[in-house]
């Protein structure tokens, strides 16, 4: 400590540093408020983006409500509104759910439960894992080339939502197994002991404790499912509707398209209508997100 | 009279029984194989259909056309040219220039999460920050278009209303939490002795994380690196809205330019019909695209389990 050395005598001597090592803390603790500055930026654009939005689009949203959700898009500003887009994202991510969860958590139980340890189980996982990564246009390519033009289905609810299940199955496996894997041995050793058979153990016991992280894979999953464009583009939904879908076989749009096609409009006339969209989608996909957060966290306390 | 002990012969079917008490159960084991099996077929037909429609183009487009003309990229309008280096310029563009932006901030906010952060505001901060990874795309694309070039990139640079920066600058934003969530494991699996033993010889904090923390990290922070890449590379309607759709090959941010996946979307919007180069081209570039981000994907999984157990 330099200031120890010239302290007189008989005062308390003071630890703070001096010099070098005082200029060191003091980076290092002016630092600490460059790193929370840096963090908060990204979140800072959001809120500004928020804000953004509901300049632009607030008002649009009431603007005779509840007009806007319930008129179909047109050329006409003011007039346009989103019934179908919000009918037919209903209707894809519906067929999408019941398609994906039956999938997605058979695989899930297969892997961690009943696939035979060799080579094949870890080339699934090494594919599962690796299908997660491939960019979701890939999947809206497939889905054109398999589902719309070689199954003759066209760009209908049915190919959307084929497309998005296979989309989301890899993400969806992957929080399975991760939520079937946290359910503690003793649980199945204890069933298997009491002369369970295998199946049983894993639909009476595994399951019932790996539902939230299911739950919570899923919702994410759908969230995402929810706000996919490209995907949906590809398969040929970029199309004008004004009617509601009525079956699975039925052309669609879903908001995003919608936010999109009215993003692209020349001049400012239908940004009103692009951000009120987005807001109504935002809504939706956070408030998704917001469920699978409240899940896990419930789920842990516990 | 001792008891006898099972021969092995009944010890297996009475296993065999208890495995399969019910015989609906072996309806159960097929389904859920058959599930499993889904993910393969999905595999199988991806690379299937890319083979087969990208064989198909380069029946028509020879492959050093495509590769090695230095053409341009005009591949829907006469007079046709698959030069793919423009649009493969285009998606290196946005790449170099939102990692410029995302690499610095994500190490930054890794960093405060790892080394500064108090658990309660790290239990706040982390789930919000992955808030950014859950807004849709196509919102990113919105703002990029309407406020980040309209009101900032195209009156400060003076750049037309499509431009790289603005879309570099947004999809910075939406990787800023891939880079930060995987570094910030890497760097909270560092052994907590090293950080000891540098305070232990007076570092501060900063210097801890910065000369101690960060190089111990590396591998991790490098698999990050790749992963936001690979969500660049990949992400369409970031770029579609606001980068423009005129393929060039440059890295200047102020030019307009279109990425691998721009075209894509293009020629999806065109409704292509089979067999013509409009839509093989759209699944020549696609294989293109997948090859690029399988090999970042895998190059990233690669080096986090290389280095995983060093400190173990």
């Amino acid at each position: 400590m330099a200031t120890a050395e010239h302290a007189p005598l008989g005062r308390p001597t003071s630890l703070r540093a001096t010099g070098r090592v005082a200029l060191r803390q003091a980076m290092s603790r002016s630092a600490a408020w460059l790193l929370l500055a840096a963090t908060l930026s990204g979140l800072l654009v959001l809120a500004y983006l928020a804000y953004d939005v509901i300049q632009l689009g607030g008002s649009r949203v009431f603007h005779n409500f509840p007009d806007f959700f319930t008129t179909y898009p047109s050329r006409f500003e003011l007039r346009a509104g989103i019934r179908s887009p919000i009918l037919g994202t209903l209707w894809v991510l519906g067929l999408t759910i019941v398609m994906t969860i039956p999938i997605a958590v058979g695989t899930a139980i297969w892997l961690e439960e009943f696939a035979p340890r060799n080579r094949l189980t870890s080339a699934l996982r090494l594919n599962i894992s690796n299908l997660a990564g491939v960019p979701s246009i890939i999947y809206g390519i497939l889905g054109l080339a398999v589902f719309a033009r070689a199954f003759g289905l066209g760009g209908t609810v049915l190919t959307g939502a084929l497309t998005l299940s296979l989309m989301i199955l890899p993400m969806t496996v992957i929080a399975a197994a991760e939520a079937i894997r946290q359910v503690p041995p003793s649980i199945r050793d204890a069933s298997l002991a009491l002369g369970a058979t295998k199946w049983q153990t894993v639909w009476s016991h595994v399951l019932p404790g790996a539902i939230p992280g299911i739950m919570t894979g899923i919702i994410l999953a759908v969230s995402r499912a929810a706000g996919e464009t490209a995907a949906l583009i590809m398969i040929g939904a970029y199309a004008f509707v004004a009617f509601d879908p009525a079956s699975v076989n039925d052309a669609f749009t879903v908001l995003p398209i919608q936010i999109y096609e009215w993003t692209l409009r020349p001049g400012e006339t239908f940004k009103g209508e692009a951000a009120a969209a987005i807001i109504v989608a935002m809504v939706f996909i956070l408030s998704l997100n917001l469920m699978a957060v409240l899940i896990r966290e419930r789920f842990r306390q516990r | 009279m001792a008891v006898q002990p099972p021969t092995p012969d009944e010890l297996r079917q009475a296993l065999r029984k208890r495995n399969f008490k019910h015989p609906g159960e072996k309806v159960v084991m097929v389904f859920l194989g058959s599930c499993a099996a889904v993910s393969l077929a999905t595999t199988a037909a991806i690379i299937f259909t890319l083979a087969e429609e990208t064989y198909y183009f380069f029946k028509e487009v020879p492959v050093q056309d495509f590769l090695f003309s230095g053409d341009e990229w005009q591949a829907l309008q006469e007079p046709r040219t698959f030069g793919v280096w423009e649009l493969v310029a285009g998606t290196l563009n946005v790449v170099l220039w939102s990692m410029v932006v995302a690499l610095p901030f994500g190490l930054a906010a890794a960093i405060y999460l790892s080394e500064y952060a108090r658990p309660g505001v790290r239990k706040i901060l982390k789930p919000a920050l992955e808030v950014l990874a859950g807004v849709p795309t196509v919102v990113y694309a919105f703002f990029a278009l309407t406020f980040i070039s309209a009101e900032i990139v195209q009156p400060l640079f003076g750049t037309q209303i499509f431009n790289a920066l603005s879309a570099s600058l947004i999809m910075a934003v939406m990787i800023l939490p891939t880079i930060a969530s995987v570094s910030e494991d890497a760097m909270a699996n560092v052994p907590r002795e090293l950080r000891e033993g540098a305070y232990g010889l007076g570092a501060t904090r900063l210097e801890v994380a910065l000369r101690v923390v960060v190089p111990a990290a590396l591998p991790g922070i490098a698999a990050a690196v790749l992963l936001a890449i690979a969500r660049v590379v990949g992400e369409t309607m970031i770029v579609a809205v606001a980068a423009g759709s005129t393929p060039s090959l440059t890295l200047n941010p102020l030019e307009t330019i279109q990425t691998m996946t721009g075209f894509m979307l293009q020629a999806g919007t065109g409704d292509a019909a089979r067999g013509t180069t409009d839509y093989t081209s759209l699944f020549a570039v696609g294989t293109a695209l997948f090859l690029i981000t399988f090999a970042l994907n895998v190059a990233a999984s690669f080096i986090v389990n290389r280095f995983r157990e060093a400190y173990d």
